[in-house]
């Protein structure tokens, strides 16, 4: 459905477009800028929308965790609608207020900061797939160019911490930078397990390299990396239980105590994008991306049912269905886990995950070259 | 033709970059643009298909050593005054280091290595060619003992600044966390029964 709606609005909108504005030569040129920006954009909104009900998500889950409501007021044309009209208003209420740039921080870089945090977090998008064919830019490296986007949203921190001028919000920035350059370690070996695994820095080659069984996911052979991905993701992006930049009980807000308005906004949606990012990615490296976990189990001839073929078979529901869990497990560990204290993070981080990232390391290696079934046959 | 643009504009930040890390004042911005700097490089590299070099220049320069480096720059009280005296008197000096670099390099770029066939047979390959695939070959087998006698140095110096930071005549004040979990509230809390203090005059009700 997704590809004739692209295919009607590639061709009835982009193609006269083009041929009536851009001269001859540079038509087909022009075609495919369109047709890009178009696809930027199919993945984009979705994922705004996503951050911004995932704020929504957040206060509802974490609110039934703690035996409360959640916001369920604002709603729309005067129903209530379980407060789903709240990321909304909040949105509106964000954008109208003023931003106070402080006295004695530096203007420009304070203005650049959150910018800084957003951009790499959206920009790693490009690489994702959805699919077998839907990918923005299909390229060779695209796992290490989605761990060298991740490892860039450390700045908007370290930035907006130095140049709002505050002790806070630069306790906030330095916690958060030896924080992240410590997990990115770990992280990092996590990624190249996963690397050995599949064979490939690709990120559709490596869910294809999956496929088989939900025994087949990486998930399996590669336990450990799993999770220490998965919790250095949680310390890559500030959540809780490694929130210690913003440390609301020690140093208020941490690096964006500054901020205000639209500016603390985007430090937001940069957080939970990132959030989210983290999500897709632990669905596609660990867990098998868009392919269903009934393969292997059920026949292969009960996916060629129409309709419930193709709701059991393979596809991109499968993919969100994933990541929607693992953004679940943001908001459950956030309710449930008290904070860290800042040393035990940093012993967590280089004493315990880097260790064993490096052991495990050794042992996915002898795996794949002995060709262990059923993973690497 | 889109490749010299991309070329040229990412040249033009490149040397724009590079010198305002020189001319900038404050240390912050100097850091900062030399970020710039390195991203600009890493796209010069991508034009070149070196996909891997490129981005594991920004992952590793941007996204570690960069973060140390403003950590470290963040953290001392940097004086401006102080770093800007006696320029003068250093001029010639810096002069002639910037003369001779300049010659250096134009010794390098002006040898046959860069002229001629050489320079002009940069190969073209496809979309499916794995620049990280090539490297590593290069490096897992043709390079292999140089490769791992940079491994082994490195490995050597990581221990030699971790033995120098850790030096024993400073105090440590780290905590043992294996102890600390295992801490029971009689080894640390000690209640004492006592009767209330009152003040002169108040009568004990």
């Amino acid at each position: 459905m997704l590809e004739l709606l692209y295919q009607f609005i590639s061709q009835n909108l982009l193609m006269p477009l083009t041929t009536f504005l851009v001269p001859i030569d540079y038509q087909s040129n022009a075609l495919i800028v369109l047709q890009t920006v178009i696809k930027i954009l199919a993945i984009l909104v979705p994922v705004l929308v996503t951050v911004a009900y995932f704020t929504y998500a957040e206060r509802k889950v974490i609110g039934y965790i703690q035996g409360r409501i959640g916001p369920n007021r604002v709603g729309f044309f005067g129903y209530s609608l379980w407060g789903l009209g709240q990321p909304i208003a909040d949105a509106v209420k964000l954008m109208v207020k003023e931003i106070v740039i402080p006295t004695g921080a530096n203007r420009s870089l304070y203005i650049m900061a959150p910018i800084l945090s957003l951009a790499p977090s959206v920009a790693a998008w490009a690489v994702i797939p959805f699919d077998d064919t839907k990918v923005l830019a299909d390229i060779n490296a695209a796992l290490l160019y989605v761990l060298a986007l991740t490892s860039l949203a450390v700045y908007g921190v370290i930035i907006a911490g130095w140049a709002s001028n505050s002790k806070y919000a630069f306790l906030g920035a330095m916690r958060s930078a030896a924080q992240i350059v410590s997990y990115e370690i770990a992280m990092g070996f996590a990624l190249v397990g996963v690397l050995v695994a599949a064979g490939s820095l690709n990120l559709g080659d490596i869910v294809d390299a999956q496929s088989g069984s939900i025994i087949h996911w990486f998930w399996l052979p590669l336990f450990p990396l799993f999770v220490i991905y998965f919790i250095s993701g949680l310390a890559e992006t500030n959540r809780a239980p490694f929130d210690v930049a913003e440390g609301e009980s020690e140093i208020v807000a941490g690096f964006h105590v500054e901020y205000g308005g639209m500016a603390f906004s985007v430090f937001f949606m940069a957080e939970y994008a990132n959030m989210i990012l983290i999500s897709v990615l632990s669905a596609l490296l660990f867990c098998g991306g868009w392919l269903s976990p009934l393969q292997g189990i059920v026949p292969d001839s009960v996916f060629s049912i129409a309709l419930i073929g193709d709701l059991l078979g393979e596809g991109i529901h499968w993919l969100l269905i994933k990541t929607s869990f693992f953004m679940f497990l943001f908001l459950w560990f956030r309710a449930t886990f008290p904070r860290y204290r800042y040393d035990q993070i940093m012993r967590l981080g280089w004493k315990v995950f880097i260790p064993i990232t490096i052991v495990w390391l050794v042992v996915v290696s002898a795996l794949v070259v002995t060709n262990v079934p059923p993973w690497f046959d | 033709m889109i490749e010299q643009v991309v070329f040229y504009l990412f040249s033009g930040v490149l040397v724009f970059s590079a010198t305002m890390v020189v001319v900038m004042r404050n240390p912050i911005h100097a850091a900062l643009f030399l970020i710039l700097a390195f991203f600009a490089s890493s796209a010069i590299w991508l034009l070149l298909q070196a996909e891997f070099l490129a981005i594991t220049l920004v992952l590793v320069y941007v996204g570690a050593v960069m973060v140390l480096f403003l950590f470290v720059v963040m953290m001392l009280d940097l004086n401006n005054v102080t770093s800007r005296e006696g320029f003068i008197r250093y001029l010639p000096v810096g002069i002639s280091v910037a003369v001779l670099m300049v010659v250096a390099m134009g010794l390098v770029v002006g040898s046959d290595y860069f002229l001629g066939d050489r320079y002009l047979a940069i190969q073209q390959f496809d979309a499916d060619h794995s620049n990280t695939r090539e490297l590593g070959l290069a490096l897992y087998t043709q390079y292999l003992y140089q490769f791992e006698i940079a491994g082994a140095i490195l490995l050597v110096a990581i221990i030699a600044a971790i033995s120098l930071g850790m030096s024993k005549l400073k105090i440590n004040k780290s905590i043992n966390p294996d102890k600390q979990v295992f801490v029971k509230k009689h080894e640390r809390l000690r209640i004492v029964k006592m009767k209330a203090e009152t003040k002169k005059g108040e009568s004990e009700a």
